[in-house]
């Protein structure tokens, strides 16, 4: 078994991002304030660390069934600037999940800041199913930043399943994924996300569907409060025979803003794109009903909230 | 036990008030079923939110089990022993029919529990106790979700406001029967129930008429039903049938 040495606050921020309580099972990497506290490859996973410390390799053999790969990054260091590049190349018919993560604690006067760029090449016939969590926490003044970059290459039939969740502490996020789909492939993304407070946070998609088949749903549900601001660009082009579909849900409150801008190109007169965006405050008569079985107005909000991100 | 006490309540219509009750008085008695009837746009639906707390009265007061709550918010109501189901249910996305209930009844249940008071509205609890509260629901589906909520929450009185609204035949006929138990299990506690139904009117133990605000008639079933029937207070069941099948009355 390997040892892993963290100290409470690492420990709690990967309780937050990975659900991790030990070191996990299967391969993993962990990424504690710029360098790797432990790594462990197995029989079909291999991750091999790029020369300059700055990421990973993570190859997954052909056929690698219901096994995980556990990337997750925590930063406890204020003024940490990092970017991570970390590809995983899945294997034909491997059917894996990937559970990355970030959670940075700044309890400095200097913003802390990661940026994980991660590219993902799955092969014919594989599914990956990806989650990643975002956390921050801390007192201080410096701001806790993460941009993450997500690039996805389906071949023929793969499938990837991403859940992307940053619901708490996080400052500044500015969020890229772009996918390329060949024919049959399938991408699926659900985004959950929260600001309060001044926060800022960006998520675009450009996501290219190049073959007969190919399908993709992008949904986002997000609650702005406080002063935050969000922005969701969500780009679908059907360039076959394909169908696409993407929704961003949100509720605002307070003084939070929210700006959609779903856009949909059909490049191919078979291709069938759909946009769904709806904004707006929490529905009075929700707030009433609960109100009615005993709870507050403030709980009612709660749970109403607790809800939709579930 | 409630008490109406002079209520009033008046709203800004085009820079004019109007009144939308006008001093009314009632008294819901413990163990009793009481129908609230009366032409469209009386204020049945109004009297039901005033005494819920949605609502507050321009003048008069409520009082539930002798304390003044006029004053008191819909969630100190809900607290002190009211339970009010919706004409129509509200939806929410991403909440589970268990979480609702869970919260109706204040406290940890186990899925069990839970499953009892669908049952008791008539619907297979394993396939809906894990569904949202949302859009893929039907209204008859979730008007029994609606009154599974306020069975959980075990309230002194039970507000039902047109339960018949928006659902299909079958689900009325079960609604009916799940008016009867709750009448059964009344025990200290009371039930109020806004509706057209005669079906409804014929399960009650006193029948109140409500029109232009104002009540215009209150007694046993034997006492106000003659009067009512072939009017709009009391639609008989077989008209409903007609208004299923081709929409027409």
């Amino acid at each position: 078994m390997i040892k892993v040495q963290l100290d409470e606050i690492q420990k709690r921020l990967l309780r937050e991002v990975a659900d991790l309580h030990s070191v996990p099972e299967g391969a993993f990497n962990i990424r504690s304030n710029g360098a790797s506290a432990g790594r462990q490859s197995t029989a079909n996973i291999d991750i091999i660390p790029r020369p300059a410390g700055d990421g990973l390799e993570v190859r997954i053999k052909p056929g690698t069934k219901n096994e995980s790969v556990h990337i997750p990054v925590v930063m406890t260091k204020t003024g940490l600037s990092e970017v991570v590049y970390n590809d995983f190349y899945i294997g034909e018919g491997a059917d894996v999940t990937i559970v990355a993560g970030c959670g940075i604690d700044n309890c400095g006067p200097k913003d802390s800041e990661h940026d994980g760029i991660h590219r993902f090449y799955v092969g014919k016939g594989a599914k990956v199913k990806y989650v990643e969590k975002h956390y921050g926490s801390g007192t201080g003044t410096g701001k806790r930043i993460l941009n993450p970059g997500t690039e996805v290459y389906l071949e023929e039939n793969a499938v990837a399943e991403m859940e992307m969740v940053q619901i708490k502490g996080v400052d500044d996020t500015e969020r890229t994924t772009t996918a390329e789909l060949a024919a049959g492939a399938r991408l699926v993304v659900r985004e959950r996300l929260m600001t309060h407070g001044q926060q800022r946070a960006i998520s675009k998609y450009v996501v290219h569907m190049n073959g007969d088949g190919a399908t993709a749903d992008v949904v986002s549900r997000s609650v702005a409060r406080d002063d935050s601001h969000q922005k969701f660009d969500a780009v679908l082009v059907g360039n076959a025979a394909c169908s696409g579909h993407t929704e961003c849900d949100s509720i605002i409150m307070d003084n939070g803003r929210i700006l959609a801008v779903p856009g949909l190109e059909a490049n191919n007169v078979d291709a069938a794109l759909v946009h769904e965006a709806a904004i707006g405050k929490i529905a009075g008569d929700q707030i009433i009903k609960l109100m009615t079985l005993g709870l507050t107005e403030q709980e009612a909000e709660e749970q109403i909230i607790n809800g939709f991100l579930k | 036990m409630l008490e109406l006490r002079n209520v009033s309540f008046q709203v800004d219509s085009e820079g004019t008030d109007k009144e939308i009750i006008r001093d009314f008085s009632l008294v819901i008695p413990d163990n009793k079923l009481v129908v609230i009837t009366g032409p469209n746009g009386g204020g049945k639906s109004t009297l039901a939110r005033l005494i819920a707390g949605i609502e507050k009265p321009t003048e008069g007061q409520i009082f539930l089990n002798g304390e003044d709550i006029t004053e008191r918010s819909i969630t100190d109501r809900a607290k002190m022993g009211i339970g009010f189901a919706f004409q129509q249910p509200v939806r929410f996305k991403g909440i589970q029919v268990f979480d609702l209930i869970r919260l109706a009844t204040g406290q940890k249940i186990s899925m069990a529990d839970a499953c009892e008071y669908l049952a008791a509205v008539g619907l297979c609890a394993r396939d809906y106790i894990n569904r949202e509260v949302n859009a893929s629901l039907s209204g008859g589906e979730l008007k029994r979700i609606e009154i599974a909520t306020v069975l959980a929450k075990k309230p002194s009185l039970a507000v039902f406001d047109e339960p018949e609204a928006g659902i299909d035949l079958w689900s009325f006929q079960n609604l009916i029967e799940v008016f009867e138990g709750m009448r059964r299990d009344i025990r200290d506690s009371s039930i109020l129930i806004i509706s057209h139904q005669e079906r409804i009117l014929n399960i009650a133990d006193e029948i109140v008429v409500v029109r232009d605000g104002r009540l215009a008639a209150r007694g046993t079933k034997e006492e106000v039903m003659p009067s009512l029937l072939g009017t709009s207070s009391a639609v008989p069941g077989c008209r409903m049938t007609e208004t299923v099948k081709g929409g027409a009355k």
